[in-house]
């Protein structure tokens, strides 16, 4: 877009060189990944599995906190939902496993709706434990359904499971296949939002939300938009979660942990960019390799290391880096570029 | 029917506890504005705090309360000034994600020391001694106490705020910091002092908590969903609607334990649901909750 003005010429620019840079070495870098079931052992491809549905967690979480300002500790009532959701549409209805993903996204929107009716109600910090409470709620709710499992939880019928595909290698890939389209889909729909004049509304409100209400932008409306698009891609990620794991528990389903796991890799990696959960998802994984040992002292160091972030760099580690070298893989932002007149 | 009284006689027992619980998070966000989710790790701390007093010492759970509470109270002042003071501003993000990651901290640092075992603070006889009010019903004497504690506990601190240079303080501050430090006060040092207060309560809520039930490092997120749930139930600004948040919350879990046990949290759960959708701001609001 160029406009002549008296002037001189301005024009909007939206990518940058890192951007193009990136944009080629990420399509290289998702066709090797594309091509891991034929060079990456088991134990690779289900790391990899697992940090795909981390880091589709944890974009969503920072759409949510980092974007629309909704700190939620209660996300994984939706995460929970979308395993319980997977199994009883498999157990009970022809719809296969791959479908019931967006099958499972759907029923969480909708049952985001009377949530947030409760939760909206409350500001602030309030709506926080709010969120938490609605989770127990949830746990609580599905350790009363007998059909489900009860408290003691359920495992996927060997009919479902066989249903994916005949082999074990064969279910490995699927499933590989599907967690890394999901979280390419995840990433493509944050991108495409925060770059469209939605993610300029959700911008400004991150930065200020008085200003943002002053310029017209309806800042009510606009965090119920996401909080339900949040829960849809929670609650699909849930179902591709219990996917893998083939059993769901009350306990396991609900567990607090999904969320607090999110929180400090997006809090560390950078809270309100793409990149930022990207970069704390990679550092959560290197660590934990050598740390998980360590078990409770790697609670402990993370927890330390998001406080400390929190205190002194609360943009994270990608925050620092974009500040320093004006790096930006994942431009959202317009600049203007002027010229003068000749 | 006799039954259903004891139910509900009971509930308004369990419901001084939580407001012990759900008193010291209504000081902290009343004067801080600070969500405080923490606070049920709080809890668990000062009881095993008291719980090292006792085994150390040989004295009895109250006792140790001589020393619980001025080492709550200081670890409070200081955590206030050090780590949390910093994090006040307009962004409410960094508040709620330090104290989240603090409250990851010391469940772990407590399950590090002493490990995922069901501990109790013991007081002997006196833990079964009931009074018989009819000849079905009748009430436990440490509830009561318990209960009578969190009522004294509530109007002295009703008496602090309204009547005391402190309270003034405390107030003024939470109205506007800005002009509070105009007329000579140091809002740090004063948010340092309502921590202290804050842990003050929660140090004996952590012993009664560990005399009444068993406790472990996992226990305190659900205490400060409790807390949270009086708090918000009572309506904001008001500490005797969080007594009534409290025996709310204590009554509908008993009635739902009677039901079925299955029930007991989950119907405390969704009496604070109902009362959220009914009246957003709480029983008897005495602030706007913005």
């Amino acid at each position: 877009m160029t406009e002549a003005t008296a002037q001189g010429r301005y024009s909007v620019i939206r990518s940058t060189r890192a951007s193009r840079g990136g944009a080629i070495a990420g399509i290289l870098l998702l066709l090797f990944l594309a091509a891991a079931p034929w060079w990456a052992d088991r134990a690779t491809m289900r790391l990899l599995v697992e940090i795909f549905y981390i880091l589709a967690l944890a974009q969503m979480w920072n759409l949510l906190a980092g974007y629309a300002g909704l700190v939620s500790v209660g996300q994984q009532a939706f995460v929970g939902l979308g395993g319980y959701m997977l199994f009883a549409l498999a157990i009970f209805t022809p719809v296969g496993a791959a479908w019931s993903i967006p099958l499972a996204g759907l029923i969480g929107a909708v049952v985001s709706l009377p949530v947030a009716f409760l939760v909206f109600r409350l500001r602030g910090h309030y709506f926080a434990i709010g969120t938490w409470v609605v989770a127990e709620v949830f746990l609580l709710g599905f350790a009363q359904i007998q059909t489900l499992g009860g408290g003691s939880g359920i495992s996927l019928p060997v009919s479902v499971v066989r249903d994916i595909a005949a082999s074990r290698s064969g279910r490995d890939a699927v499933i590989y296949l599907v967690a890394l389209a999901v979280v390419i889909c995840i990433i493509a729909i944050v991108y495409g939002l925060l770059r469209s004049r939605h993610g300029l509304a959700l911008t400004a409100i991150r930065d200020s939300e008085e200003a943002s209400a002053s310029l017209g932008v309806d800042n009510f409306r606009a965090k119920l938009m996401i909080y339900i698009f949040v829960a849809f891609g929670t609650t699909a990620i849930g179902a591709l979660i219990f996917l893998t794991k083939l059993r769901i528990s009350p306990a396991a389903a609900f567990d607090i942990n999904w969320t607090t796991t999110v929180i400090f890799i997006v809090v560390i990696g950078g809270i309100g960019t793409i990149e930022g959960p990207i970069i704390g998802t990679l550092i959560f994984f290197l660590l934990r390799e050598p740390l998980a040992q360590f078990g409770t002292w790697y609670l402990i160091l993370l927890g330390l290391v998001a406080v400390v972030i929190m205190l002194k760099a609360p943009q994270g580690i990608w925050g620092l880096v974009a500040e320093r070298w004006d790096l930006r893989f994942f431009p959202v932002q317009r600049r203007l570029r002027f010229e003068p007149p000749d | 029917m006799i039954e259903w009284v004891n139910s509900i006689l009971q509930g308004v027992l369990t419901g001084g506890l939580y407001a012990l619980f759900a008193t010291g998070l209504a000081i902290i966000f009343g004067v801080m504005r600070l969500v405080n989710i923490t606070h049920g790790d709080f809890i668990v701390l000062a009881a095993f705090v008291a719980l090292v007093v006792v085994e150390g010492t040989g004295v009895g759970p109250f006792v140790s309360l001589i020393a619980v509470i001025p080492i709550m109270a200081v670890f409070g002042y200081i955590l206030q000034r050090g780590v949390l003071n910093p994090t006040l501003g307009p962004d409410l993000l960094p508040p709620l994600l330090v104290t989240f990651g603090l409250s990851i901290v010391i469940q772990n640092l407590l399950l590090e020391v002493f490990s995922a075992d069901s501990q109790r603070l013991k007081i002997g006889a006196f833990e079964t001694l009931s009074i018989n009010l009819t000849e079905d019903l009748a009430v436990g004497v440490f509830p009561l106490i318990i209960f009578v504690t969190a009522v004294v506990l509530i109007f002295a601190i009703q008496v602090v705020f309204n009547r005391t240079s402190l309270g003034r303080a405390f107030r003024a501050t939470s109205d506007d910091p800005v002009t509070a430090q105009l007329m000579g006060i140091d809002h740090r040092h004063v948010y340092g002092l309502a921590m202290a207060l804050a842990l003050v309560l929660v140090a004996i809520a952590g012993v009664f908590l560990g005399v009444r039930t068993n406790f472990d490092p996992s226990v305190g997120p659900s205490r400060l969903l409790f807390a949270f749930e009086a708090v918000i139930m009572g309506g904001l600004g008001s500490l005797w609607g969080t007594l009534a948040g409290g025996i709310i919350l204590g009554v509908a879990q008993n009635i739902g334990a009677k039901i079925d046990p299955g029930f007991q949290i989950l119907a405390g759960h969704i009496a604070f649901l109902v009362v959220l959708a009914i009246r957003p701001n709480g029983l008897f609001p005495r602030t706007r909750d913005d």
